[in-house]
């Protein structure tokens, strides 16, 4: 190491007798406030102009400059008086969140369950499995639209020539694309939550387990008292991360249903971003923004309180 | 089925007292047959992209899908440099295609905008490490809540400020921008890191006489290296995949790649062929980056919350 080496120590001492100009406190404010300002003014700035904005009937395009209306904008998407079928919006958003988590979770937990154990190719398979996560997610729609075509898609050609099932388009109906957009979803983030899962899993002490088999403990008591109990904080935060990001919800869908047909997979963020830039409504998706981010905000805290609950028992 | 899956290779060994040995065999079979569907469900669609990036038109648009019997051609990838276009006296002259200039905005916003918040974001994270800053937590819960917004709150806001600062479609805005979206990555993830230095190290360094700069420097940085590669590799991938704020706030000379590519379904007639190689091209990057950090995976998908 460096600094063992004795021509360091000289030249060091004679530094010493210098008054550092750099004291700590100096340099612990000069190495934080430049992050700390960039939030501020690219982060914080923005969000506290657009709680005015949300009070004001404004378009960016147009010349008049805002006017205050007061909760108007907030009363108009929650009273459902909007362009836009809102509460019909909130609830698909609802449906798709609420499906494409829980099965992520599902499916994503009971995979840890089989990758946990050691088998030749594990480590492979694993690396292999967690990639789609880290795919953009507009270049995931184009991927899935391709896949779920009515003509050539490849998807369609299975079920129809080798499980003799009818040929769906997919993308045409509502209910369809919104379970498509579920299922490109879950693709994409099963592979997050198995990754937490798995590490959860294996840092389960194997005394434990080894102890209850001692004791003749069954198969399911030993899942239910030692496995869930131990990984289950960590779920939480992969839940937490997953509801939040769900909600978030727009470039997969930008790219694979375009929000229709119609307007049936519309969600909160890709309603948002339409008011924003398609119709330049400034005001009223400046108040949209704060609706969503009062729910995430919420949600997070029932989660966060559940992680508690479960970190103090 | 769960909790046979705990159960099973501890049963085996206790012989006689697990469940019957056909039993097992059953459930191994069941278990292997689950994880095989599971690995066609999450693979197949990077199969599927990739060797159709190498079917010509016929192939790649065929009602009939060619699985394996095609004969590849590197003409999509030849495709998103130069394209023949009809002339209007019926011969055909080559154009060249908007993409690299897309991929060459994509790789100089993100490596700027990268190599930017590591530096802030490490800066930071020395000092929140290591100094008594007042209110600490606070502030390092401040800056992680900035990055738990819907973006697309922030969005409007910044399109107004961006557009009366001059700054939409410039190289300079971008990278600001980007910057700022990945510093509570870079502090939150380099914090970890720097934690888990022994303070010793510079406590030694400057005992030998070493200013508390120096010893960052010489000492603390070289140490951090290779995190700060891991976390570098996460921001890469963040700002390589950002969609949202790029559609609204590039425009011709600094748009990237992902508002590019997702504008090239709309351009009539989709040629699922090209869109498949400038997917494949744009995925490469991130998937061998991923392999890198394969490591630090978990820590980086949950913002250096989870360790191991």
């Amino acid at each position: 190491m460096a600094t063992a080496t004795p021509s360091a120590s000289v030249e060091g001492l004679r530094r010493q007798r210098r008054r550092p100009w750099l004291t700590d406190r100096r340099m612990a404010f000069l190495f934080i406030a430049p992050s700390v300002i960039l939030l501020l003014a690219i982060s914080i700035f923005p969000l506290i102009w657009s709680v005015y904005l949300s009070f004001t009937r404004y378009k960016v395009t147009g010349i008049e400059a805002p006017v205050w209306v007061g909760l108007s904008n907030y009363h108009t998407i929650l009273t459902n008086n909007d362009l836009y079928d809102d509460w019909h919006i909130f609830q698909v958003t609802a449906v798709i969140v609420f499906c494409a988590v829980t099965l992520e979770f599902l499916l994503g937990f009971g995979l840890a369950l089989i990758l946990v154990r050691k088998f030749p190719g594990r480590g492979l398979i694993l690396t292999l499995m967690l990639t789609p996560m880290m795919l953009a997610p507009v270049i995931v729609g184009l991927f899935w639209r391709f896949m779920l075509d009515a003509t050539f898609g490849v998807v369609n050609y299975m079920q129809s020539a080798w499980l003799h099932l009818p040929r769906v388009d997919y993308l045409d109906q509502p209910n369809t694309a919104i379970g498509s957009l579920i299922v490109a979803d879950v693709w994409m983030w099963t592979p997050f939550m198995l990754l937490i899962s798995v590490a959860g899993l294996s840092a389960i002490p194997r005394y434990l387990t080894e102890a209850a088999l001692v004791d003749r403990a069954s198969a399911w008591f030993r899942f239910r008292q030692i496995t869930l109990p131990l990984v289950w904080p960590l779920l939480l935060i992969a839940l937490i991360f997953r509801t939040i990001d769900a909600i978030k919800l727009f470039d997969l869908a930008f790219t694979l249903t375009g929000g229709g047909p119609g307007q049936s997979t519309l969600t909160v963020s890709y309603l948002l971003f339409t008011k924003a830039f398609n119709d330049y409504d400034t005001g009223s998706s400046s108040a949209l923004a704060y609706i969503i981010l009062i729910m995430v905000i919420a949600l997070a805290n029932i989660y966060i309180r559940n992680l508690n609950k479960v970190a103090s028992a | 089925m769960a909790q046979q899956v705990v159960a099973a290779p501890a049963a085996t060994r206790e012989g006689s007292g697990g469940p019957p040995v056909i039993l097992i065999a059953v459930g191994r079979a069941l278990l292997a047959a689950a994880l095989a569907l599971a690995v066609i469900f999450f693979l197949f669609p990077i199969f599927w992209i990739v060797s159709t990036s190498f079917k010509d038109l016929r192939d790649a648009d065929s009602p009939v899908p060619h699985f394996f019997d095609f004969t590849p051609t590197l003409d999509n990838y030849r495709h998103i440099f130069v394209q023949t276009q009809q002339t209007a006296t019926g011969g055909t002259t080559s154009v060249s295609t908007d993409f690299p200039h897309f991929f060459f905005n994509s790789i100089v916003i993100d490596v700027a905008a990268t190599l930017l918040a590591l530096v802030l974001g490490t800066l930071a994270a020395y000092g929140f490490s290591r100094f008594p800053v007042p209110a600490k937590n606070d502030l390092l819960f401040f800056i992680l809540s900035t990055r738990m917004l819907p973006p697309v709150a922030v969005l409007i806001p910044i399109f107004l400020m961006y557009t009366n600062l001059n700054l939409v479609d410039t190289y300079h805005g971008m990278i600001l921008l980007y910057t700022t979206f990945n510093i509570p990555f870079a502090v939150w993830m380099m914090k970890g890191f720097i934690d888990e230095i022994p303070r010793e190290y510079e406590d030694a360094a400057m005992v030998d006489g070493y200013t508390r700069f120096q010893a960052f420097y010489k000492v603390i940085v070289p140490q951090a290296l290779p995190a700060a590669a891991a976390t570098s590799v996460f921001l890469l991938i963040t700002v390589w995949n950002e969609f949202v704020f790029a559609t609204q706030l590039t425009q011709t000379a600094t748009r990237t790649a992902p508002p590019g590519i997702a504008a090239a379904q709309t351009m009539g007639g989709i040629d699922w062929g090209l869109i498949s190689a400038v997917s494949t091209l744009f995925v490469l990057p991130v998937v061998i980056f991923t392999f890198l950090v394969r490591n630090y995976l978990l820590r980086g998908v949950t913002f250096g919350a989870v360790r191991r």
